[in-house]
């Protein structure tokens, strides 16, 4: 392989001003805001980021720049730190794990993979959340949740085909 | 020497590799993170600087964000009142002619009540100061519930301070900085809440578990709530005032007892922080673990023997003021001194809740502790004896 096709991403174009803009989402939509008597969704923005990392390339900055974003949600949400963390951590592992299936596959089909990898997020947070407060959650609150964010899928397709053509070593 | 020429220079290991130690890593990270948080004790102490430093700056930074959605709702607040003006006035002037009858009914009451309070000499808690803030965060997840405030220690809100809407009780500040405030909800799942039931004075604990609507726990009996019953703090624990309205009683789908918020019929952008300070729970737990107990000294047992007068002389020990209370009844009813016979005790002291000072002091003195004690403590044990 020659080093002409090894065209490294830029950092900053691809971890910091994409989790950035994550982070302004989450506190944009942490708006105490009512529409007609119904408060804004929550969705977890940082799975957008976290998918598309995963799929567009394995790197080692990556699971720090999850943990850093789940940190956030922790600290900006008032959950338990670390629980955030741990679960988009979860996620990313299983997306890395899986990346060789879902290359070339149709964008339907992505989306039922973001569907599963932010499952596996939502289902990791329950669990913690039980062990950490020895108390369930409220199911019903876990799939509003799950439903708002799975609607984030556009964004991660479009953050995914800004960059897995950028460096074909990983196609 | 460039790095291909180094003789590690040919050595690849696969980016997937190092990427799954970097998950493991952080994990581990993580791990370790959710394992040392104390967020469940809602203590002082539990809530880091990391969470203070990101609750300083979200607090502006989301106020800012906010602001646009805010003013809106504002502009369009004032165009339906302008828009409806005519309709709100005729409600108003109906609701104005009802208030007209209660406010009569309040102040003859409130005269009666205070009739009443002279004649029984009844000292009521003091009025307790609020503050009010604008909520400038709000966070709704299933794992987390809670808001930032924009008012914080300057203002002088504390840690445990309850937080209303102007309809009921939303929930109670859990970390403080000096210009923010983060309150925990009562819908979060780390949140317990001692409440009652208005009608029966049922006992039960409120805990949240993510949804819109807390669950009552630990009902005594099932039959001591129905649907519709008003729920209010039962002010147990010393953590939040009695009486605050916290919701009303409504059954789930699965048969358990939930309670639907007053506070959710609320504005959400402007909560009141009540500055109440439970007084019997001030004692402050590290001064009294740490003080040592004074002294216990005697007296000369020979000087107060010689004296004439020595059996209505308490040992100095027996100075405090519930002893003083103990001796009190006794003064009128003087005994005749005993002579003394010798420097050893004759009689043991009875058992009483003198006891404890008794382990902690030196051997009693021969004469006086003989004769004062059993004269102190036998007509005053059934006091202490829980049958007041």
């Amino acid at each position: 392989m020659s080093l002409s096709a090894a065209r490294p991403l830029n950092p900053w174009r691809w971890l910091a001003l994409p989790a950035l803009i994550c982070i302004g989402a989450t506190m944009l939509f942490a708006a105490p805001l009512r529409v007609f008597g119904l408060q804004l969704p929550e969705p977890v923005f940082a799975m957008v980021p976290t998918f598309a990392w995963a799929v567009i390339r394995p790197s080692v900055l990556v699971p720090f720049g999850v943990l850093l974003l789940g940190l956030f949600l922790d600290s900006f949400w008032g959950g338990p730190t670390g629980l955030w963390g741990l679960s988009l951590l979860a996620a990313y592992a299983t997306v890395l794990l899986m990346r060789n299936m879902m290359s070339g596959q149709s964008r339907a089909m992505m989306w039922a993979w973001f569907a599963g990898a932010t499952g596996i997020a939502m289902l990791a947070g329950f669990l913690f959340t039980m062990l950490d407060s020895l108390a369930i959650p409220s199911l019903v609150g876990v799939l509003w949740q799950f439903l708002a964010t799975v609607l984030l899928f556009p964004f991660a397709d479009y953050l995914v085909d800004q960059f897995e053509d950028a460096d074909v070593r990983f196609r | 020497m460039a790095f291909r020429e180094s003789p590690l220079g040919e050595l690849k290991i696969p980016l997937t590799w190092t990427a799954a130690v970097a998950v493991v890593v952080a994990g581990v990270i993580a791990v370790a993170l959710l394992v040392s948080d104390r967020r469940e004790t809602l203590q002082e102490e539990a809530y880091g600087a990391a969470r203070k430093t990101v609750d300083t700056v979200a607090a502006p930074v989301s106020g800012a964000i906010a602001a646009p959605g805010r003013w809106t709702g504002q502009g369009l607040t004032w165009i339906s009142v302008y828009l409806f003006t005519a309709s709100e006035n005729r409600k108003l002037r109906r609701e104005l002619d009802e208030m007209r009858s209660w406010r009569d009914t309040a102040i003859g009451l409130k005269e009666q009540n205070d009739r009443y309070q002279a004649l029984l000499g009844l000292k009521l808690n003091p009025p307790i100061p609020i503050v009010a803030a604008r909520v400038v965060a709000d966070s709704r997840g299933p794992f987390a519930n809670a808001r930032i405030a924009d008012t914080g220690r300057s203002r002088g809100v504390n840690v445990g301070n309850p937080v209303m809407s102007e309809r009921g009780l939303v929930g109670r500040v859990v970390g403080v900085t000096n210009s923010a405030s983060r309150v925990l909800l009562l819908t979060d799942i780390a949140s317990r809440t001692p409440v009652m039931i208005d009608r029966t004075n049922a006992r039960a604990i409120l805990t949240g578990d993510g949804g819109p609507n807390p669950k009552l726990e630990y009902l005594r009996r099932d039959d001591s709530v129905k649907a519709g019953d008003l729920v209010v703090t039962s002010g147990d624990g010393g953590v939040l005032p009695r009486g605050l309205p916290v919701g009303v009683a409504v059954k789930d789908i699965l048969g358990n007892w939930r309670v639907a918020l007053a506070a959710d019929n609320a504005s959400i952008d402007f909560v009141q922080i009540i500055k109440f300070v439970d007084f019997s729970q001030l004692a402050d737990i590290k001064a009294l673990s740490e003080a040592e107990m004074p002294p216990v000294t005697t007296k000369d047992p020979q000087a107060t023997v010689l004296r004439p007068n020595a059996a209505v002389q308490a040992p100095q020990a027996l100075n405090s003021p519930k002893v003083t209370a103990i001796v009190a009844p006794l003064a009128p009813m003087p005994r005749p001194l005993p002579k003394p016979v010798s420097r050893r005790p004759v009689t043991r002291p009875a058992a009483s809740p003198l006891t404890p000072v008794q382990a902690v002091a030196p051997p009693p003195p021969p004469v006086a502790a003989t004769v004062a004690a059993p004269q102190l403590i036998s007509p005053a044990t059934p006091q202490f004896n829980g049958r007041r």
